[in-house]
């Protein structure tokens, strides 16, 4: 029986889309997520079914259409963005602009909702910069400049960055997308450890399904017409994972624990 | 670990006697030249050789000095805060048409007094009126840049759109130039040769006294443009609040264009290269340690041009304009031509 009280993240009866004056694109609905403390969630769905929509709700980027989300217990409508900053941290996919940030001072960033109003770094700041930089195992690369790092190296000195926020939930959209099989099994590999040893609640979407399938504590999977959100096995269990990509190409195979290509192409 | 983010005070150390050398140098320079000691001299209220030279460093060279270190200093800070918030490298008050904005104002004050009649004319041709309309038209015109930058978010699109707003601001002007008197218009086309002479100590007080308001602005938004660098996503997710410091920015950077542009003319490209040439010096893009340099680096570039504009010992002066573009152009052709991963 998990308490109550532990749910990092739970939202009732969330609908989630766009609204304009004109009329109301609903994505989801009637999403009710209940997650606790150190678990790896991976988002799994084809291109443009709403997981990007989903974390942007999540991350207050953009308002929920109906129903509340809780982080941490706490209403995210009355969260203002400072404490909320000190619960959530973000990586995204996005280019960083041009600029001459070091290694050092990208990470030192994620200090920020601590810092004084011109931003320097404490002691404890230090301690936790320290920190996420040996948790992420990047320490040899802080004198560089953030531009000289290959893909692999500047995503996890991103999630260094995520760490240095000291969150209890790290939000990560797509980390893997330009990364080749042996960095995207690295950077899964670290989000595993940190919530399995940290206690870090973490939320990646991604298209590395098997992957998901092997390290995934828990899994959401999008649909047109379904939102699921289990562990592994039970979503194995009951032929979920056949719904996530209406085609004839694809299907899963239940002994394999993976998706294969089905032999009617 | 100890904080490996580096110190620059020997470079601060080093650039603040530069910039003390080069304001001494700019007031020796000229077409009279005086001697250091004489002009040591003067300053000390004592016995100088020839009284003229007493009067041509005092009530001349020294204004014109000051004034060179507050326009170079505000311009090159409103670049580097335009260059943060749109970024984009190629980002300035003079290619972003804020200047042509402040000109607006201006010409609008000049050119159309005769419409507004009596008391408005008298204030038109007052110091504030200047400051107050030039800081109005920058206003305008930015605003109208940043409304675009939301929807656009191509760097090229953004200069093309500054590029834009300065040809119609031109083009009001050349109307406004059309129906107006001959002395009105000779007085706005010298006001636009840019000039950084001929100001009163009251002007240089009202310019000192704005300068710093758009300063001290710009102190309180160093943390979140800091955050800013890693884009307005990530800035929001760590708690800053994006609206609020685009605010500051657009009243700083109008304020310090504005006031400058009112009292100097439009001045072109110190505010695009000189953030460019601190970052090149000083290789970080953290504002806490850019503010301080940009303003010493501009105040230093400003006053060289200055110099070179005044061309020591002939009758001449060139027009400031020249010079800073001279030295500002090849920067962007530059920056423009060298294809890196990253651009400063």
């Amino acid at each position: 029986m998990e308490n109550p009280q532990k749910h990092i993240i739970k939202t009732t009866n969330l609908s989630i889309g766009y609204a304009s004056k004109k009329k109301v694109n609903t994505i989801a609905s009637n999403l009710n997520i209940e997650l606790g403390e150190g678990k790896l969630v991976c988002l799994l769905g084809k291109n443009g079914i709403g997981k990007s929509t989903l974390l942007r709700t999540l991350t207050k980027v953009q308002p929920a259409l109906s129903g509340e989300i809780f982080i941490n217990n706490n209403n995210l409508k009355t969260l203002n963005s400072l404490d909320l900053a000190k619960s959530l941290s973000l990586v995204l996919t996005e280019h960083l602009p041009e600029s001459n940030l070091t290694v050092y001072e990208l990470v030192a960033l994620g200090r920020q909702p601590y810092t004084n109003w011109v931003g320097n770094l404490s002691e404890t700041d230090l301690k936790f910069i320290d920190t996420a930089f040996e948790q992420t195992n990047t320490k040899h690369l802080i004198n560089s400049k953030y531009y000289e790092l290959s893909d692999g190296q500047l995503q996890k000195v991103l999630i260094a960055r995520a760490l240095a926020q000291n969150t209890n939930i790290i939000i990560l959209d797509e980390p893997t997308a330009h990364l080749d099989i042996h960095h995207t099994i690295e950077t899964f590999a670290l989000l595993k450890k940190l919530a399995k040893d940290f206690h870090k609640t973490i939320i990646v979407s991604t298209h590395e399904i098997n992957l998901a399938l092997q390290l995934a504590d828990i899994l959401w999977l999008m649909t047109p017409s379904n939102f699921m959100a289990d562990i592994t096995e039970n979503l194995i269990e009951n032929n979920c994972l056949d719904q996530l990509f209406e085609s004839d190409l694809i299907s899963f195979n239940k002994t394999l624990k993976q998706f294969t290509v089905s032999n009617s192409y | 670990m100890v904080n490996p983010t580096k110190s620059y005070r020997n470079t601060f150390i080093i650039l603040a006697v530069v910039l003390l050398l080069i304001f001494i140098l700019n007031i020796s320079l000229g077409s009279v030249y005086i001697p250091l000691k004489q002009l040591f001299l003067a300053f000390m209220n004592g016995e100088v050789e020839k009284e003229s030279w007493k009067s041509i460093a005092l009530d001349y060279r020294l204004p014109k000095a000051i004034t060179a270190i507050i326009v170079g200093s505000g311009l090159s800070i409103s670049g580097l805060l335009m260059q943060t918030l749109f970024r984009n490298p190629l980002a300035g008050p003079y290619v972003l048409g804020i200047s042509s904005g402040a000109s607006l104002g201006v010409a609008i004050l000049i050119l159309g007094a005769s419409l507004f009649g009596g008391t408005i004319a008298s204030f038109a041709f007052s110091s504030w009126g200047h400051a107050i309309a030039a800081s109005l038209g920058a206003f305008l015109v930015l605003s109208a840049v940043m409304l675009a930058a939301v929807k656009v978010r191509n760097t090229m699109s953004i200069l093309i759109i500054g590029l834009m707003f300065g040809s119609l601001t031109a083009s009001v002007i050349s109307v406004l130039a059309y129906f107006s008197s001959a002395n009105q218009l000779q007085q706005y086309l010298f006001w636009s040769f840019g000039s950084l002479g001929n100001l009163s100590w009251n002007e240089i007080l009202v310019l000192l006294v704005v300068f710093l308001i758009g300063i001290t602005f710009v102190i309180f938004i160093i943390k979140p443009l800091n955050s800013l660098l890693l884009g307005e996503n990530y800035a929001k997710s760590m708690g800053v609040n994006v609206k609020r410091t685009r605010s500051i920015t657009l009243i700083s950077t109008s304020l310090l264009t504005g006031v400058i542009t009112a009292f100097s003319g439009p001045i072109a490209f110190i505010g695009l290269a000189v953030p460019h040439l601190t970052k090149l010096l000083f290789s970080t893009s953290n504002h806490k340690i850019l503010v301080p340099a940009v303003a010493i680096s501009g105040a230093i570039i400003m006053l060289i041009c200055d110099s070179i504009a005044q061309l020591p010992t002939s009758e001449y002066t060139l027009p400031i304009n020249a010079i800073t573009s001279l030295f500002g152009a090849p920067i962007i052709i530059w920056l423009l031509v060298r294809k890196r991963k990253t651009t400063y």
